[in-house]
């Protein structure tokens, strides 16, 4: 790709998701951008670039942002966290809001490892807490993520990545070649295209966010608006969590680091959510 | 070292096999049936069978059934790694005794993970 070509993907991931591309990682672009050219008829990545310069349809922007902003997925990734989550966190929950849904929200659910994961617990453990009314929503900046998330239908190499047979058997059926999740937890989540640095003033409500392995791959400012409109969607006593290794901006307001699990943090004034 | 069993009837898998559990940090033996499998339990039991399912002489589910029966033969961990993927098949490995399950054709990744799965990481 020429340089120009790089930069311009650069920028416009910057402007339009808050993502950090790197224009150096020639590779990287080629091996998400090729697909998109394809796709949408060109004959090389360079026509594409070409096309976009002179079309500057939004709607390719959009198809180019939403491929650089794919991110490698698998069930139950970080098998700490969902430990955390099913030992700790779901029965504090379940304790602490008898009387109302709880609601888990995960952020950028990709194509739907981690919140299908998620619907997989709340099921196993259903048991457990009669009352409880767990909600479940995904969202994504991609709509072919989402696509593929609200199908529920994953190759036999996504389905050996993390998850357990017996989670397999239980909660999915073959089709062909393919596994597809059962009707019952695919209509248990809620799905919907989000822009995580865009207007969010109505999402709220949430008990625990998923963002987990997204604002480490983001610009600064958006960083910070991720994080702000994260806490914002809170409830009191909220949490998020990010990946283990990501720091949503050094401790600043408004979530302190929480204890458990890496990557756990909690409104630093519950006050703050009600709002 | 832990010890891992490869019971595979192909020798190009059992090559395979051998390079990524060796890589996982596995000391490994190799048998190229259930029968001799079985036989090389009764002398040394292996921390974790990597089992095939069909093969000549003794399958990988008559071993499996067999080695339950054997003295100290609960330990082991035993993965099931084979091209046999109806759900059915599946039930009938987890119902005899097998932990993990790795349906054909694997990569290194998907050994890790199903090891990991198995608490063998």
């Amino acid at each position: 790709m020429k340089p120009e070509d790089r930069d311009l993907v650069a920028q416009l991931c910057a402007a339009r998701s808050g993502q950090k591309v790197d224009p150096a990682k020639d590779y990287l672009l080629e091996t998400r951008l090729g697909p998109v050219a394809r796709r949408e008829g060109f004959d090389s990545i360079s026509d594409l670039m070409t096309g976009l310069r002179t079309r500057r349809e939004d709607r390719l922007i959009w198809a180019i942002v939403e491929a650089m902003a794919a991110g490698d997925t698998s069930f139950f990734r970080d098998q700490s966290a969902f430990d955390h989550f099913r030992n700790v966190l779901a029965p504090e929950l379940a304790d602490r809001r008898r009387d109302q849904p709880i609601r888990i929200w995960s952020a950028a659910c990709g194509t739907g490892q981690e919140i299908h994961s998620l619907a997989m617990l709340v099921d196993d453990m259903a048991g457990q807490w009669p009352d409880a009314r767990f909600e479940l929503f995904g969202s994504d900046l991609s709509e072919r993520a989402l696509e593929k998330a609200q199908s529920g239908l994953y190759t036999q190499f996504e389905v050996q990545r993390g998850l357990p047979i017996r989670s397999l058997v239980r909660h999915f059926e073959k089709i062909d070649d393919m596994w597809v999740i059962s009707p019952q937890l695919r209509q248990a989540i809620r799905w919907r295209r989000l822009n995580l640095i865009g207007d969010m003033s109505r999402v709220r409500g949430f008990d625990l966010i998923f963002c987990r392995n997204v604002i480490g791959a983001m610009i600064e400012p958006a960083q910070r608006q991720v994080v702000e409109n994260l806490a914002a969607a809170l409830n009191p006593g909220g949490m998020v969590l990010f990946g283990a290794d990501e720091d949503p901006v050094a401790g600043a307001e408004p979530l302190s680091p929480a204890e458990g699990v890496a990557g756990l943090y909690a409104l630093r004034n519950a006050d703050r959510a009600a709002a | 070292m832990r010890t891992c069993l490869i019971v595979d009837d192909s020798r190009v898998i059992r090559k395979v096999a051998r390079r990524i559990l060796e890589d996982l940090g596995f000391d490994v033996a190799e048998a190229a049936d259930g029968a001799e499998a079985l036989a090389w339990c009764r002398t040394t039991m292996p921390d974790v069978v990597l089992l095939d399912w069909n093969m000549p002489v003794m399958n990988g589910l008559e071993f499996l059934r067999g080695l339950r029966m054997e003295p100290g033969g609960k330990a082991p961990k035993v993965i099931f790694c084979t091209v046999e993927n109806e759900v059915s098949a599946i039930r009938e490995a987890l119902e005899s005794g097998a932990d993990e399950y790795i349906m054909k054709p694997f990569d290194s990744e998907i050994v890790a993970a199903k090891f990991a799965l198995a608490g063998l990481a």
